[in-house]
């Protein structure tokens, strides 16, 4: 067993050997190495050939139209060049934007630049669960609003959106829609023809693709249009510049095969082991999902543990690669922004734990991490005055606490 | 973030963790810190006749830095008299495990614990003799 046990599959996947496979054959002399652009030679139809087929690879994974996949660095770039290309294209139509206080740090500094701008952002409140709604999408919209961009999975919960019923309202009222389904592509099922959403980022690194490289789906009909944002030789349709990365491209395009040959299979079994874990935390006291329990992909739990705080948690559990939204773990000391907006309280948000499991996980790993889980929680409950107190049916709430 | 050997020492096998009766008239409790903040420190004091401090228990919510910093203390403080006890200071503590300057407020905090515990031992007994004024009377 190697540990630390890795339990981040949202934060990022390893590459698939199959898909390393074919990256590899885009790299040396004897390999598909040309440039993609080169129309005057074998080396780059060759290129361009492998570099289409990738495209169609990604496609096919949502059912919308090869023509339709505009490559970039990943979802942060997709997301940067929907929403500002388009508030940028349409900017005569309407300066209103709407998207919610959970998304995605690429989704919400992209907003926050656009206020800069002189834009107007609204940023919608999830529930509890973490869902935002269509009718709350729907009383947001106004005259100016050009663009609703939510997303499908949300990062830290895995709590799951009704895309398709805010696609409908935002149709409907002449708004376009953008979707971040960074988390969603290769995990739950994705139909463009169906769905009315007009852009949707993607990134090869959470199914099991190469880090860096990522797509923006930007519907043809009805036709939406885009401010480049990244300027140069025209690539892409002069959406996105620079030459293409082939054995980037290649390894997203087979990832998005595989997910697309195994997904139903895969996510049956990863639920599973979800389950495994959830159960198996069963009898620990005091301890609360964070998010909509149901409506969430297979492979995640986001817990907190009460009374527990989370960088000793952390602390403890040092053989297990999980994620925390402790403000200790994070670059910007404040906890976790998305439990905050649940409505968690600081030190619920800070004794929370996000376990993603996916493609390479065991159940000897989940019963790993579970016999190391409950070790810790039981040593800083004995440990803690609070846990004391709690069990001494003392209400917390009430005494004054003297901050510092 | 790297927690220095004296530090996980602690943090693996605290000190002196427990739980006094408060009520008792020889011992003296410091409870302070929040949960908003991310820690809490309850520390607790026997003092014999003579003044000394016989025993120390603790229990703390918070960070590798803060259990480590009231464990320490707690092996500090037993055999002190309550005015030496009361003068430590968090600058040797912070040195004594070589907390990192994000965590010096941890050391802060048990200065403030074991001030606190000596406070409301005092005070238990300005009562205890203020009431024997008031029946001598
Ligand atoms: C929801 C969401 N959006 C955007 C991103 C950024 O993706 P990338 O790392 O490909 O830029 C991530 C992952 O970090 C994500 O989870």
């Amino acid at each position: 067993m190697k540990l630390p046990i890795y339990f981040d599959y949202a934060a990022t996947t390893p590459v698939d050997p199959r898909v390393a496979q074919k990256m590899s054959e885009c790299l040396l002399a004897e390999g598909n190495f040309g440039n993609p652009a080169s129309r005057s030679h074998k080396y780059g139809w060759e290129a361009e050939e492998a570099v289409e087929l990738a495209r169609r690879q990604v496609a096919d994974l949502v059912n919308a139209d090869p023509r339709e996949i505009v490559w970039t660095s990943g979802a942060t770039e997709s997301d940067n060049l929907a929403i500002k290309g388009v508030a940028h294209f349409y900017k005569n139509k309407g300066k209103h934007l709407i998207t919610s206080r959970i998304e995605h740090k690429a989704v919400l500094d992209t907003c926050r630049h656009l206020e800069r701008e002189g834009f107007e952002v609204t940023y919608l409140e999830p529930g509890s669960d973490g869902i935002v709604t269509p009718e709350q999408v729907a009383a947001a919209i106004r005259e100016d609003t050009v663009l609703v961009s939510i997303m499908h999975v949300n990062n830290e919960i895995g709590v799951i959106n009704d895309i398709a019923a805010i696609g409908e309202v935002c149709r409907a009222k002449k708004v376009f829609f953008h979707v971040d389904a960074a988390q969603s592509a290769g995990k739950i099922d994705i139909d463009l023809e169906a769905m009315k959403v007009d852009l949707m980022s993607f990134s090869a690194h959470k199914i099991y693709g190469p880090k860096g490289v990522g797509a923006l789906y930007v519907r043809r009909k009805p036709r939406i249009r885009l401010e480049a944002q990244i300027h140069g030789g025209g690539h892409e349709r002069g959406m996105r510049s620079g030459t293409l990365a082939t054995h980037q491209l290649v390894g997203m395009g087979e990832a998005c095969r595989i997910a697309k040959a195994e997904m139903h299979e895969e996510q049956i079994r990863i639920g599973a082991l979800r389950e495994r874990l959830w159960q198996g935390l069963q009898d620990i006291e005091e301890i609360h999902v964070n998010g909509s329990f149901d409506k969430r992909v297979s492979g995640w739990l986001n817990v907190s543990f009460n009374y527990v705080e989370g960088e000793s948690l952390i602390m403890s559990l040092s053989d297990l690669a999980v994620s925390s939204g402790s403000a200790c773990t994070s670059a910007s000391l404040e906890p976790s922004y998305v439990l905050r907006a649940l409505g968690l309280n600081d030190e619920m948000a800070h004794s929370s734990l996000r376990f993603s499991v996916g493609r390479f996980t065991s159940e000897e790993d989940v019963d790993y991490a579970l016999a190391k889980i409950h070790l810790a929680v039981n040593k800083l409950r004995e440990l803690s005055p609070l846990w004391d107190m709690y069990k001494d049916g003392v209400d917390l709430t009430k005494i004054e606490w003297a901050a510092h | 973030m790297a927690y220095s050997d004296k530090v996980m020492d602690h943090y693996d096998n605290p000190r002196n963790v427990g739980k006094m009766d408060d009520m008792d008239d020889s011992v003296g409790t410091g409870m302070v810190g929040a949960p908003a903040c991310g820690d809490v420190m309850r520390l607790q004091i026997k003092v014999n006749d003579a003044g000394i401090i016989e025993d120390a228990k603790f229990k703390t919510y918070g960070c590798g830095s803060a259990i480590a910093s009231s464990s320490l203390l707690t092996e500090w403080v037993k055999g002190r008299t309550l005015d030496e006890a009361a003068s430590i200071k968090n600058t040797e503590i912070a040195e004594e495990l070589a907390l990192p300057p994000v965590k010096i407020h941890c050391s802060v905090l048990a200065e403030d614990a074991i001030k606190a515990a000596v406070k409301d031992f005092r005070a238990k007994h300005a009562a205890d003799q203020q009431t024997a004024v008031a029946v001598g009377e």
